[in-house]
This record gives structure tokens, C-alpha cells and sequence, in this order.
């Protein structure tokens, strides 16, 4: 019977594949949990962190003004910086598509606006891998971060963006990441990250003047570079509970669209079976009757 | 009964304390600092240290923090805890490794765009050979 040991062997490996994808999908899910509490616990520095930048965005207008807060008057933006957080490993959907492409069109925007000159820092392998096919001007990357988000990986890399920006190379920042709704949602989203905006921040509760050791200039710099530290890490930890749920979400398909298959292949590998058996029957009844006559 | 002021101790990647104190002791940039309910408003940075920190209760939480920054109002206290080692040098020498990386990966682009590329028409030749075999389905 023709055929039949091929669709057997064929059905074994889809089932293999079924096996792989659910063993995918429990992993993810037991890693999401794990992300999204992550991203939970970096929440009350962040909010902290908000807060004392907008106290201090309000109580220093005369004394000292840093570089990472708006210039005053909107000057022409010429050249962008781009930060693009993907993850490392692929099979998570459409994540790493959906912020990619949003980060192209945003390119071609800048470029159509008068945007001159766009530098890009890479944080995970996909995002990497696509600008410098894209032919992007990568200034710095950092890949395989792993599970947990770390600053001390992020430092370095996301200081040559903001050195950048201090410098006056870059007119603006901006920061492009996958944000976490929920387990079925995930949204794409590039965010304006420097110069610092005041409704980003919020207006303080109350401002202090406050005393500044060892002077409002060194305490200032450092709280800001934080604080723009912690929107990025913000975004990575993000990110990170994106992928997982995206991954869980996917594998769960993959392991549906195995079952279909299997189910389908079973189908036809039963009406071959059939069918054999049939014109083996036919067969014999036929050299019976052959004989018999 | 003694006064108190809310203390909180975070970290980018978690929150270490949260509660209230009778008396705190910190690692000031510029020396100990010791701080009760009603200090006037401080911000400075500290040093990698012992945060000490006395309850109501007259119990005693000790936290060891990596540098960072302090904020102080009268009735507030919010230590930001810095989870990396931080330094201008190390900080330096993160961004120049960074950025090395990034001009030696622009110098090889070749062999990882080669890679990147076949990955690429892969996937397209993947994505017309099922489009062909739904095609064929459908004409069955």
C-alpha cells in the first residue's frame, strides 16, 4: 500500500512538533509570571524616581538647567536617536515585527520631516539583526540580556545614546518597545524619550527647596540620568513580559494548528488504509470467482 | 509617642522597603547622616553602605546599599538604590565597550548581513511554498 508509511512517519513528526510547541508554551507561560512581577517590582522606583524629577524640574527653573530638559523654544529636529527594545529569540508572533515596522515608518517619517541623520541603539538580537540589514546607523547594541532585565548591562550602551543627546549630536530621543496590556495584548509603541517632557513627569505635589549635597548641579545629573535609565529599563522589563505572553500565545496556535493537522493527516491515512483493504477484498472475491467459473 | 517618617527603599528592579521609622541612618556622600521625623528637605547621593533603620518598635533593619541617591522631606524619606555598580570611569569604560562593539559589528556587517539575508529569503521561500500548497488545496 503506497503512501500509508509515508503519512504514518509524516504524523509521528507533527506529533513530535506538537509535543515541542506545548513544552514551548508551558515554559513561556511559567516565564511570563515571572516577567510581569518583574516588571510590578521595577514600577515604585520609576513612580519614585518620576516624582523627585518633577519636583526638581519645578524647583530649579532659575538655579540650573540641565541638558536632558527641553531647550525651551522647540528648535528644528534634525537628528533623531532612536532606542529599539525586541527581544533575542524569535517564535513569539508578531512582536518583533509589529515594533520593527513601526520603528521603519517612523524612520521614513523623520526622514520625509527633514531629519538628516538617525542613530540607533539596539537592545536584543531581532532589533539588531533587522537595522543593520535595514542599513541603520547603529551606534551601539547590547544583546542576550536573558530572562531578567539588568542595568548593568544596559548602562553602557544606552550611555552612548544619551552622551549623544548631551552633546548636541542628536536633537531628540526615542524609545521604541513593546508595552505589556495584558496576556492577550500587546501594543507597539515608540515613545519620545529626551528632552525630558514636563506632562511626562507631571506637576509636583509640592515643591521643596531643597538642600543639595554636595551641590544641585552633581545631584541633579545623576537623578536625571536615572530617571532616563529607569524609563528604558521600564521598557525592557516591558518588553520582556510582552514576549512571553506573545510566545505563550503563539505556541498555543502552533500546538492547535499540530492538532489540526494531525487530525487531517489521521483522515487520510484511514481512507488509504481503506481503500487497500478494499481492493485487496475485490481481489480475492474476483480470483474466486474466477476459479469457481 | 514618638514621631515618625515613611521611609522607602527601591531599587530599579525592586522595591527593598517600605514603612515607618523612628530615626535613620544613611551613608551621606559627605559623611553619616542621621535623620528623624521633621529633617528639612536634602538631596544628596550616597555612598555603598548600611542603611540603617530604627522601627517603632525599637527594632533595627539594616540594608546594604550599592551607591544612589537620597531624598528627604519632612515627612518622607525615599532612598533610590542603585543596582549596578556606578562610577563615572566604569560608566565610561561600559559606553567606549559599547560602542566598540557597535563599530566592529558596522566593520563585519558583511558576514552578519550574509546571514541575515539568507534568513530572510528563507522565510519568503517558506511563506510562497505554503501559499502555493493552500492554493492547491483550494483547486481540489
Amino acid at each position: 500500500m503506497p503512501g500509508s508509511k509515508e503519512i504514518r512517519t509524516k504524523i509521528k513528526s507533527v506529533q513530535n512538533t506538537r509535543k515541542i510547541t506545548k513544552a514551548m508554551e508551558m515554559v513561556a507561560a511559567s516565564k511570563m509570571r515571572k516577567a510581569q512581577e518583574r516588571m510590578r517590582a521595577a514600577r515604585p522606583y520609576s513612580e519614585k524616581i518620576r516624582r523627585l524629577a518633577a519636583n526638581l524640574s519645578q524647583a530649579n527653573v532659575t538655579e540650573y538647567r540641565h541638558a536632558f530638559l527641553s531647550r525651551g523654544e522647540v528648535a528644528e529636529v534634525k537628528r533623531v536617536g532612536l532606542i529599539v527594545v525586541t527581544t533575542d529569540k524569535g517564535l513569539c508572533g508578531g512582536l518583533n515585527t509589529n515594533v520593527l515596522r513601526q520603528a521603519l515608518s517612523s524612520m521614513r517619517q523623520w526622514q520625509a520631516g527633514g531629519v538628516t541623520d538617525i542613530q540607533v541603539t539596539c537592545i536584543g538580537n531581532k532589533g539588531l539583526g533587522f537595522m543593520q540589514r535595514a542599513g541603520a546607523k547603529v551606534i551601539s547594541h547590547v544583546t542576550h540580556l536573558g530572562d531578567t532585565p539588568h542595568l548593568d548591562k544596559l548602562v553602557g550602551p544606552v550611555k552612548v545614546m544619551i552622551d549623544a543627546f548631551r552633546n548636541g549630536e542628536l536633537d531628540a530621543v526615542h524609545l521604541a518597545y513593546t508595552r505589556f496590556i495584558n496576556t492577550m495584548k500587546q501594543e507597539p509603541v515608540i515613545e519620545p524619550l529626551l528632552p525630558l517632557s514636563g506632562e511626562r513627569m507631571g506637576t509636583p505635589d509640592r515643591s521643596w527647596d531643597y538642600l543639595y549635597e554636595p551641590d544641585a548641579q552633581v545631584v541633579i545629573d545623576e537623578l536625571l540620568l536615572r530617571y532616563v535609565e529607569a524609563l528604558i529599563y521600564q521598557g525592557v522589563a516591558e518588553n520582556m513580559a510582552s514576549e512571553q505572553s506573545a510566545r505563550m500565545v503563539a505556541m498555543k496556535a502552533a500546538t492547535d494548528n499540530a492538532g489540526s493537522v494531525i487530525k487531517e493527516l489521521q483522515l487520510i491515512y484511514n481512507k488509504a488504509r481503506q481503500a487497500a483493504i478494499t481492493k485487496e477484498i475485490s481481489e480475492i472475491v474476483g480470483g474466486a470467482a474466477a476459479i469457481a467459473g | 509617642m514618638a514621631m515618625t517618617i515613611h521611609v522607602d527603599v527601591v531599587s530599579a528592579e525592586e522595591s527593598i522597603f517600605s514603612g515607618l521609622a523612628e530615626f535613620v541612618v544613611l551613608p551621606g556622600e559627605a559623611g553619616e547622616l542621621g535623620i528623624m521625623p521633621g529633617h528639612m528637605p536634602l538631596m544628596t547621593r550616597i555612598k555603598p553602605g548600611a542603611v540603617r533603620i530604627k522601627r517603632q518598635d525599637g527594632s533595627e533593619e539594616l540594608i546594604f546599599v550599592a551607591s544612589g541617591l537620597l531624598e528627604v522631606q519632612p515627612g518622607l524619606i525615599t532612598v533610590l538604590a542603585d543596582t549596578a555598580i556606578r562610577g563615572h570611569d566604569l560608566d565610561e569604560a561600559r559606553a567606549l565597550e559599547s560602542r566598540k562593539a557597535a563599530q566592529e559589528a558596522m566593520a563585519n556587517r558583511a558576514s552578519t548581513m550574509d546571514y541575515g539575508r539568507a534568513q530572510a529569503e528563507l522565510a519568503e521561500a517558506a511563506a510562497q511554498l505554503a501559499a502555493i500548497d493552500r492554493l492547491r488545496k483550494r483547486r481540489h
